[in-house]
């Protein structure tokens, strides 16, 4: 509903930044005529195929019929026709005798071939004037002929009982009783169901059959797969990964946690009045925990089992992880303490930390991608698989991002911003998106057990994500003191991103085609729906926001808080859970309590849209309101109500996070089944 | 193919494709602008208090609801007098060897833009009261209160600033005085050292882009557009004198009542706004800024706002003409440029 809005005001306001189509121009009158045509043309089209199916029906088939075809029509008999002809001796052919009508019309559509001289405004609306009621007599025409067919083939059906009938009559009565009979004892037959199970009670010897269920009620929610058996992972490799996603869900519960005390705070300001704890200095606490602390420190887990699964190859160097990992949560918690102590790096949002924090984020990810590259030079395959590409560029891209952000040689003045914009941007779309669809390309197929649609649609939008993401930085300062070329090459890249979006998302939901089905027997399936969803949405979103009309009524606002979640949250987020519900089972054996992934999703899934839509709504409206000159103070209290909202919906993504960690303490620490408890129930 | 089986060259490849488009829409143009710009012959660099006082300013993330920037459209003309240029912020350098450059620009306007608020909103008592708790003189902000700014005491030194705290806000019991901690006059140095630079003279203004349609197109009846004085009043006069006119006991005088806008001669009431005032300090009321003059109100804008001060809150004194305030206007003006 939003992103039609978003659309509508697209539109809306392409037309009167005077931009690319206007119901005032030539231009615009010309793509009007031409689609008008077009429908013409099709309509012609349709209705050639439509007659020449009327001719075809027309003369019929005549004279008595034959063996053949009488037992043609006795096999459409079904038994009660049957029964009721054996007791009346009569065919009961239903149906009233058609009213014949006739239309006759002439191909008066075509020839309309307007001149080269018509190119005035005048008329071409002159042109479209005329050209509507003839499209509104095809369609009359078109409902008519459909008519007619229809008409045709029930005064053939008729004919065809009658001489069917007539067939009938012709044989002998002994005959006649004997093909009836015969049928109906066909149509009557029927299996006594134990023609395949036979006698034998089952027994499943080789023990291929799961989810048996012996105690059938009815179910609170449906059942779901459980995971499949794998060949096993190596016991230190699934350590090292299951550190990587707990260390992530702890950062992620923190800071969410503090997400959540600052949604509190838009609607109750005087909540503390604690230096520390004051809105300025949380706001980055927030951002960049979940940043550098869940996504980053998820995604990378998810890599390290996917990176050395893929080259079927065992992981470079498990040390390696390990001393990324403490880097990592060494400078999520430095950075942190840092910002809430009033240190940070002055300004620009994801680069709050300080240098020497940053550096920590930077080593990590050099050892990591030394560790993934060793391990991709030890792959058996020949190929590189797609998943690969994704993940290894994401951390190369990564490190120059960083790289780029904090050297001091290009940040003078403006400078600062222009470096700001792409680092921004940059982090979010190459190395947290780059980094999440190289997973999906892994587990998708996987959990589907089907592969992936199209490997070529990936690796285009492999090359075009770098052309097009790159670029796209300065969208954050339109009308800034930024160069205006820079701006507009940024929009251009927004747009352009179309073409990666497009095929990923393609690429996605046609690796989904015909296991359709098993979206409601899954429980990651959904997550990786939901992902793809905000994917295509999310970035589209990203694409319109980026224009210069747009940015008069969205820039500055809520709006582009909303944003941020749909895509960090909606994507990002709901992808690595998607990941990791798949992944865990198979390293520790355990599954999670199914209703609580449920309960995750759906919270996660309705707090989002809580939290988003009335943002999205009410920071449109500010936008409006500053554009219409009003007070600065009126934006504030026009918020409020939506505040309120994201706060409600924030507390319910901060709920679904309790549950997600509950989930995944039970599918590790929890199940650890003592074997005394266990004892008898293992005797032979 | 070869190419994408070898991971060497693949990854190579993708650095530095990635790479070359970095320098293209990051580095160069950032370079590009180093060298282009130098700050404005007449830029007036931050005072010491003002350095520190941006180093509190920074320290608490005020950037994440405040911009620094005038945008050059229409919509952003109440933010400052022309739209910021790259000049503005050639001045800033790297902080220090732990903290980057700090051009302030934000990407949020959760409160106001900060540009030019030395200009708009000068007085210390209101940014002091303002910084203490937001809620005091503006009811809907959702500002931080910064109540860690300043500290209580019974017996205030002779140089300590006092601020008027009404009970209902204090942290504390309530005795003793809420005195300003030097963090928090440095933060307030910082704050009315913001002001935009006047572009040396002959130098073209850059124009704001996607100006209002006027509503006057058809019949060419040269109508005025009516001006909402409740709404300018909002904006220009609502943080110290109040929804309600009736101002901050000790702290800003009211409007509701007052002889001076009362009065029928409008010509004290518009010396004020284009002059300020400070006449009534002994009082305990602070200065009154030059609010006309430094918001470039147009004696439309002016009349609109008296005439809304002048019938409102029980008041019931002669609406004026724009005619006459334009008189009024253009004599101060005339003073202003022969002294």
């Amino acid at each position: 509903m939003c992103y039609s809005l978003a659309i509508i005001h697209l539109l809306f306001s392409a037309m009167l930044g005077k931009a690319f189509f206007s119901v005032h121009s030539v231009a615009g009158w010309t793509l009007i005529l031409f689609f008008i045509i077009l429908i013409l043309l099709l309509a012609t089209l349709y209705l050639y195929f439509r007659t020449s199916e009327i001719r075809s029906l027309a003369p019929g088939r005549k004279g008595e019929m034959d063996k053949r075809q009488l037992d043609e029509y006795i096999s459409t008999l079904d038994k009660q026709q049957i029964d009721r002809y054996l007791e009346n001796g009569k065919p009961s052919p239903g149906g009233k005798e058609p009213g014949v009508t006739r239309l006759a019309f002439a191909p008066f559509l075509l020839g309309i071939t307007p001149g080269s001289f018509w190119g005035e405004t005048g008329v071409l609306i002159m042109l479209v004037l005329l050209l509507l009621p003839v499209l509104a007599g095809v369609v009359v025409v078109i409902f008519k002929v459909g008519n007619i067919l229809r008409q045709e083939r029930e005064k053939q059906r008729l004919t065809e009982a009658g001489r069917f009938s007539e067939g009938l009559s012709t044989l002998s009565p002994a005959e006649r009783e004997t093909l009836l009979t015969q049928r109906r004892d066909a149509l009557g037959y029927s299996l006594t169901q134990r023609e395949l199970i036979g006698e034998l009670a089952p027994e499943d010897e080789k023990g291929l059959l799961s989810n048996i269920t012996s105690h059938a009620a009815l179910p609170v929610v449906p059942v779901k797969k459980r995971a499949v058996k794998r060949p096993p992972i190596d016991p230190a490799l699934a350590r090292l990964v299951l550190a990587y996603i707990g260390c992530a869900t702890f950062w992620l519960v923190v800071g969410t946690t503090v997400g959540e005390y600052l949604g509190i705070k838009f609607v109750a300001p005087d909540a503390d009045h604690v230096s520390w704890l004051s809105f300025g200095r949380l706001r980055p606490v927030h951002t960049n925990m979940v940043f550098w602390g869940w996504a980053s420190l998820g995604m990378l887990g998810l890599g390290y089992y996917i990176v050395p699964r893929v080259g079927n190859t065992p992981l470079a160097s498990l040390r390696k992880g390990w001393y990324s990992l403490w880097l990592i949560n060494a400078a999520v918690l430095f950075g942190s303490l840092c910002l809430m102590g009033g240190i940070n790096n002055a300004g620009g949002e994801y680069r709050e930390y300080i240098w020497p924090v940053m550096a920590l984020f930077a080593l990590a990810l050099m050892i990591t991608l030394i560790n993934f590259l060793q391990t991709i030079g030890r792959r058996k395959p020949k190929e590189i698989y797609i998943s690969n590409w994704y993940i290894v560029a994401a951390i190369i891209f990564g490190l120059v991002i960083v790289t780029v952000g904090y050297l001091p040689f290009w940040q003078d003045g403006l400078g600062e911003t222009i470096v700001q914009g792409y680092y921004m941007h940059q982090a979010v779309g190459m190395w947290f998106m780059m980094f999440t669809l190289g997973i999906v390309y892994y587990f998708l197929p996987q959990q589907l057990n089907r592969p992936i649609y199209s490997y070529s649609l990936g690796i285009l939008a492999f090359w075009t994500q770098i052309l097009f993401y790159t670029v796209i930085g300065t969208h954050h300062f339109i009308f800034s003191s930024i160069p205006w070329w820079l701006q507009t090459f940024a929009i251009v890249g927004s747009v352009g991103m179309i073409i990666p979006v497009a095929a990923g998302t393609t690429n996605f939901i046609l690796t989904f085609k015909g296991g359709w089905h098993k979206l409601s027997s899954s429980y990651t399936l959904p997550f990786f729906l939901v992902g793809v969803v905000f994917y295509f949405t999310g970035s589209m979103q990203g694409t319109a926001e980026a224009f210069r009309t747009t940015n008069l009524f969205w820039h500055f606002t809520d709006f582009t808080v909303a944003h941020s979640h749909l895509t960090m949250y909606g994507i990002i987020s709901f992808f690595l859970w998607a990941g990791m519900y798949a992944v865990v089972p198979r390293l520790t054996g355990k599954e999670p309590p199914q209703i609580l992934v449920g309960t995750h999703f759906w919270m996660a899934l309705i707090g989002l849209l809580f939290y988003t839509v009335p943002l999205m709504y009410g920071g449109t409206l500010k936008g409006l309101l500053w554009i219409a000159g009003k007070p600065f103070i009126e934006g504030v209290t026009l918020m409020e109500p939506f505040w309120l909202w994201r706060a409600i919906g924030g507390s319910l993504m901060w709920l679904a996070h309790l549950f997600f960690a509950y989930n995944l303490y039970k599918m590790t620490a929890a199940t650890r089944i003592k074997q005394k408890d266990y004892g008898i129930l293992q005797q032979p | 193919m070869e190419f994408f089986n070898n991971h060497k060259k693949l990854f190579w490849a993708v650095f530095l494709f990635f790479g070359g488009l970095t320098l293209l829409v990051a580095i160069l143009p950032a370079l590009e602008n180093q060298r282009n710009f130098r700050p404005l012959p007449n830029a007036e660099p931050l005072s010491d208090a003002a350095v520190k006082g941006k180093m509190i300013f920074i320290a608490n993330g005020c950037v994440a609801c405040h911009t620094q920037q005038v945008r050059n459209v229409d919509m952003d003309k109440t933010w400052g007098s022309r739209p910021s240029i790259a000049a503005d912020y050639a001045g800033d350098h790297r902080i220090d060897v732990w903290r980057n450059t700090a051009t302030l620009m934000g990407t949020e306007r959760t409160g106001p833009d900060l540009t030019n608020v030395g200009l708009r909103q000068p007085s210390a008592a209101w940014n002091l009261t303002h910084l203490y708790n937001p809620r005091i003189l503006v009811k809907e902000s959702v500002m931080p209160a910064y109540t860690w700014l300043f500290t209580t005491t019974t017996k205030p030194n002779p140089g300590d600033v006092v601020i008027n705290v009404p009970a209902e806000f204090r942290d504390d019991a309530g005795d003793g005085q809420v005195v300003a901690t030097p963090e928090a006059l440095q933060l307030l140095a910082y704050l009315q050292s913001l002001k935009q630079t006047k572009l040396p003279d002959g130098r073209p203004v850059p124009a704001f882009l996607y100006k209002k349609k006027d509503k006057v197109e058809s019949g060419g009846s040269a109508k005025t557009t009516a001006f909402d004085g409740a709404a300018l009043y909002a904006t220009n006069c609502q943080s110290c004198h109040q929804p309600n006119g009736e101002g901050l006991k000790g702290a800003f005088p009211p409007l509701k009542g007052s002889p001076v806008v009362l009065n029928d001669n409008p010509e004290i009431m518009v010396n004020i706004i284009m002059n300020g005032y400070s006449g009534r300090i002994k009082e305990g009321y602070g200065p009154m800024p030059a609010v006309g003059t430094n918001n470039n109100l147009s004696p439309e804008e002016i009349t609109a706002i008296m005439n809304h001060e002048k019938t409102s809150w029980g008041n019931n004194a002669r609406a004026v003409t724009p005619d006459e305030i334009k008189k009024l206007v253009d004599l101060i003006k005339l003073q202003g440029t022969t002294k």
